[in-house]
């Protein structure tokens, strides 16, 4: 990247500015959802809130895990746990490519310098029953961001659609401070008292997931943790709508949506340690997914899912 | 004649779907256009990576009127009947006319439909030409239901003539139409509004867009080589990845780049593999080394620094994917020369399919039949099953599993460096061919042993779990597998029974050997129960090998229709015997073809079937076989007698030619039966009173039948 005036000096600079940047567009600016998951798309933000008819603008940041993808800190790319940045607007207004083209802007991509192309790539979350088209976003031939317009989530079709971004922030944010290894990228402004890399604040933590993922994470623990947490989703559906103590109709959606979310953290777990085989690898999936689908079913009966009372009647 | 001009701009259209896209926009509004009666001079569509554009010239101002007679009942029909006229010709009694016909006075109806204006029918059309797109994948967006590829963001469509241009008012669920467009998107976005087909183009031009698909890949192509040539280089070709990157921008901008000399000794398919599957890059070769030394890569604009910024930007992600490339290179090198049987080890964990077990089963299959046919293609048995074993192992390496593509090749890489046989090696790439009609196929013997193994196993394998191609379903390419293995042996000639072929594979597909082994060692009822198994696999194996014959027959005769043999020629080849040698049965059906082309040919095959028919109504009249015993002594007539000469002659060279499968010499003998055949048949009448020379003409018909059905059943041959 070449260096203008406008150029970001720290990874936190750069989430700062996207957190401001949609923030003045109008998002509901929401924290990170406190449990472990794959991609910002597991936040219940964008999952349950990209079903029924309720608009929706929110935008956050969101830690992300993928044990398979760990490599000791050593890979100038690939981490297994990372930050994913997330927007989600519904329905997705008409001009969805300008305002992400203004995030780039703002966090430091000169239009004039650089070439920004949209290039086909369809969405698809196996284990999340959804789907979308859009692009992947290229800048200078380096991939940035997904750009998505969802058309079914949880086996429900989005009425309206819901236009969804994820912009990788580790990858962007070297790209934009033209560093090679994630490690060396500044956390912190530089120029501070203490300056902090990327490095000083993960490798370690890569190290000891990596091991973790890899090598010693009790299975056993793992394989009865999937079991109950799909237990447990299930039977929190299964109760009745109405709450015996407080009268009210309370549909636990997002307790159960919890439980689907461990499910799919621990199979990630499950696969980074190699005890799936390809052929259970589907059927896991597919459990996950009915998971997904029930809790999307739990959550078109609910007020934000956009069920009102008269709906009852 | 005014000019229609229609454009549909959305964002980005996926590369790969323009081109039929501008098609489909072209046929269904010219359709549309005919079918109103709006005839027009001439068409042309365009596509860029944001729009789908329509010129039509010489549309007619208006569609013509429209005048229909229709008759109806009688003017003294029932009511009921008359009514029902009117209604359907949507007119009231006083406006039919009553006729004087020979039937007495019956109503005409005269319905006049007037012309439209080109305007109104144009709007109906692309209404309906939008709503009903027939794009791949399509979808939804905002709160709207209209689908498109993407979301359409505005609809240019005008009419112009002398007098000027004039919208063609349309609104499609929001999207009204109007004059107005934009051009490049980060270049010259403003809108601006256009009066025809000539001023939209120049407009785009000047506004940074190459409207024509065509127009941005001669200027990638022309200037890429001209680059490559300045700097002492060549773009290496690749028709399918210039179109591509035509539909991925409005404004080809070509950049050429470095390759970091770090990755310059990785292998130069995997260079390509890697730049033209991630970053869409063209590969550029230096002429005198052979190698890949730089990319060419074409961006979407121009910028103030001539493309630094941006050529600087995609080597570095180049770079990152070559790094990633070089480290399964080296990873699966080191796997590779320490021991590869890690590699088919993983394999045991992949499920070829859940019915015929793993990868692993597969190969271990593979290398067992690949042993059984190594000495009927000329390979070494040993080296075919060692082949056989390694030609799949790379399905487990790193570089694999990231280009797919690459399968096969750098299994050959990884054998070569592991320092096995060069046969060995090459098996591994050349096991997977023939792909298709037109692909090269092996002639090195131990590849073809592994090549057939591995088709023969997929084909008796799929077949022995009951999952044959239906219709145009062939999930499992079970099509490509048999004509693959048909053209391995056709064009290498080889003398191959498939039968026996067939009844290999299946054993070891249903592992009959170990039930035999399981049921004479073990007693009681678990004997029972092996000799069960054993007795389910001989019924499945006898069910399988005539069926699977038949398959092959069937893919034979696609395969030889396509070289001009027609089907009734191999059938008549495939009713012979060894008929599962298709060397032979070819041979066989290619002489047959030469000889219909001749004039003795084509009516020896009328004698025979007038003596075929003949001798078959006689044989069923009189209840007797006529096989044997003509004899020339109860020859009336010398044309009889000639004939009996003809056919002594015509056996001395046909028997032996047929032994030694020299099926010209046989049939142009047999071909040069037909001047005899033809002059016995004008001569002489075969059902005479005189029974013993009715009985000898039989007889010697049956000698006819007898030579020429030694040759191919010509009762099969049409006409």
């Amino acid at each position: 990247m070449s260096d203008t005036a406008n150029t970001p000096r720290s990874f936190q600079e750069i989430i700062l500015r996207l957190q401001t940047y949609w923030a003045s567009k109008g998002c509901a600016i929401l924290q990170p959802y406190d449990m472990e998951v794959g991609a910002g798309t597991f936040h219940p933000a964008t999952t349950l809130r990209s079903l029924g008819t309720q608009p929706w603008a929110a935008a956050y940041v969101q830690p992300s895990r993928r044990p398979t993808d760990g490599r000791y800190g050593e890979n100038p790319n690939r981490l297994q746990h990372y930050y994913q940045y997330q927007v989600l607007i519904k329905p997705s207004p008409p001009d969805l490519q300008e305002l992400y083209l203004g995030s780039l802007e703002a966090i430091g991509v000169d239009m004039a310098l650089h070439d920004i192309r949209f290039v086909e790539d369809d969405w698809e979350s196996p284990t999340l029953g959804a789907w979308g088209l859009g692009w992947e976003v290229w800048c200078d031939g380096m991939e940035v961001s997904q750009f998505t317009y969802f058309q079914q989530v949880g086996g429900h079709d989005c009425h309206p659609v819901s236009g969804e971004l994820t912009y990788g922030l580790e990858r962007l944010a070297m790209y934009i401070l033209g560093v090679d290894h994630v490690m060396d990228m500044p956390f912190n402004d530089p120029q501070t008292a203490i300056p902090l890399t990327y490095g000083d604040i993960f490798k370690q933590t890569e190290e000891e997931y990596a091991r973790w993922n890899f090598d010693t994470a009790n299975t056993e623990i793992l394989l009865r943790h999937f079991e109950e947490a799909e237990a447990e989703c299930q039977a929190t559906l299964s109760a009745a709508h109405d709450d015996p103590k407080t009268g009210k109709r309370i549909i636990m959606a997002h307790p159960a949506y919890d439980q689907c979310i461990k499910a799919s953290h621990i199979f990630n777990l499950l696969d980074a340690r190699g005890v799936i085989s390809v052929t259970e690898r589907q059927a896991y999936i597919g459990r996950v997914r009915s998971l997904a689908k029930q809790c999307a079913d739990a959550f078109v009966q609910t007020r934000a899912g956009g069920w009102q009372p008269e709906d009852a009647a | 004649m005014p000019d229609l001009l229609i454009e549909l701009f959305s964002e980005e259209i996926p590369a790969r779907m323009q081109k039929r896209a501008s098609q489909d926009l072209q046929k269904l509004v010219t359709n549309g256009l005919v079918e109103a009666g709006l005839t027009y001079a001439s068409a042309a569509a365009f596509s860029t990576p944001r729009r789908l554009t329509l010129t039509v010239e010489g549309v007619l101002a208006n569609s013509p009127t429209t005048r229909e007679e229709r008759k109806g009942p009688k003017a003294d029909a029932p009511e009921k009947a008359i009514e029902g006229f009117l209604r359907g010709a949507g007119l009231t009694r006083d406006q039919v006319q009553e006729r004087e016909t020979l039937k007495g006075n019956v109503l005409f109806a005269v319905i006049e439909k007037p012309g439209r204006p080109a305007a109104e029918i144009i709007a109906d059309v692309l209404e309906t030409t939008v709503r009903n797109f027939p794009w791949p994948k399509s979808m939804r967006w905002g709160s709207g239901a209209l689908k498109w590829v993407r979301p359409l963001q505005s609809i240019l469509c005008i009419l112009t003539d002398e007098a000027g241009h004039a919208v063609v008012p349309l609104d499609i669920d929001g999207i009204t139409s109007g004059d107005t467009t934009h051009g490049h998107r980060f270049m010259a976005p403003a809108q601006m509004s256009v009066t025809s087909f000539t001023d939209y183009e120049a407009k785009l031009a000047r506004a940074r867009v190459v409207l024509d698909p065509a127009a941005r890949a001669e200027t990638i192509w022309n200037d890429a080589t001209n680059m490559a040539f300045a700097n002492g280089f060549e773009v290496v070709e690749d028709a399918g990845l210039l179109a591509e990157v035509a539909g991925l921008v409005e404004w080809p901008v070509v950049l050429m780049g470095k390759i970091g000399s770090d990755f310059l000794d990785l292998p130069p398919e995997v260079l390509q593999t890697s730049m033209k599957e991630h970053q869409k890059f063209f590969s550029v070769r230096n002429p005198k080394t052979g190698q890949i030394e730089r990319f060419i890569t074409v961006a979407n604009r121009e910028t103030a620094d001539n493309g630094a910024t941006i050529l600087a930007g995609n080597e570095k992600v180049l770079s990152a994917r070559l790094a990633d490339a070089k480290f399964f290179w080296e990873n699966d090198l080191r796997v590779a020369k320490d021991d590869m049987s890690v590699w088919t080890q993983a394999l045991e964990n992949v499920t070829f399919h859940n019915k015929l077990g793993s990868q692993a089963d597969r190969i271990e299959r593979i290398a067992a039949l690949a042993r059984e046919l190594a000495p009927m293609v000329g390979a070494d048995p040993d080296m075919a099953k060692e082949a056989a074993r390694l030609a799949k192992a790379d399905l487990s390496s790193e570089m694999v599993y990231e280009f797919p593509e690459l399968q096969g090749l750098m299994g050959r890489y990884y054998i070569a460096e592991a320092g096995k046989d060069d046969a060995i090696a090459a098996a591994a790439q050349e096991h997977y061919s023939p792909l298709g009609p037109s692909d090269d196929v092996p002639t090195a013997p131990v590849s073809i042993a592994v090549a057939l193994a591995d088709k023969l196993d997929t084909l008796t394998g799929f077949w022995a779990i009951d999952e044959k191609p239906t219709g145009s379903k062939d999930p499992f390419a079970l099509r490509r597998a048999a004509l693959g293995a048909i053209r391995l042996v056709l064009d290498n000639d080889l003398p191959l029974p498939l039968d026996k072929a067939f009844t290999n594979a299946l054993s070891v597909v249903l592992k009959i050997e170990e039930w035999r082994g399981a049921a004479a060692r073990e007693e009681g009822d678990a004997a029972k129960h092996y000799a069960h198994q054993v007795e389910v696999a001989e019924k499945v194996i006898a069910d399988v090998r005539p069926n699977l014959l038949a398959f092959f027959h069937d893919r034979l005769k696609v395969y030889l229709r396509d070289q001009g043999i027609r089907h009734d020629i191999i059938d008549a080849c495939i009713a012979m015997p060894n008929n599962d040698d298709l060397t032979l049965l070819v041979k066989r059906a290619k002489a047959l073809s030469e000889t219909l082309k001749t004039d003795d040919g084509e009516n020896l095959i009328q004698g025979f079937k007038r003596a075929n028919n003949i001798l078959s109504q006689a044989e069923e009249a009189d209840g007797v076989e006529y096989s044997y015993g003509a004899d020339p002594k109860f020859a009336e007539d010398p044309a009889e007698t000639a004939l009996f000469t003809a056919l002594d002659q015509a056996e001395v060279k046909i028997t032996p030619a047929m032994a030694a499968q020299d099926f010209t010499t046989a049939m142009s003998a047999m071909a040069a039966l037909r001047t005899p055949i033809d002059a016995f048949f004008d001569a002489v009448q075969i059902n005479t009173n005189n029974q013993t020379v009715r009985r000898n003409r039989l007889n010697l018909l049956s000698r006819i039948r007898t030579l020429c059905l030694s040759v191919a059943d010509l009762a099969k041959l049409d006409g």
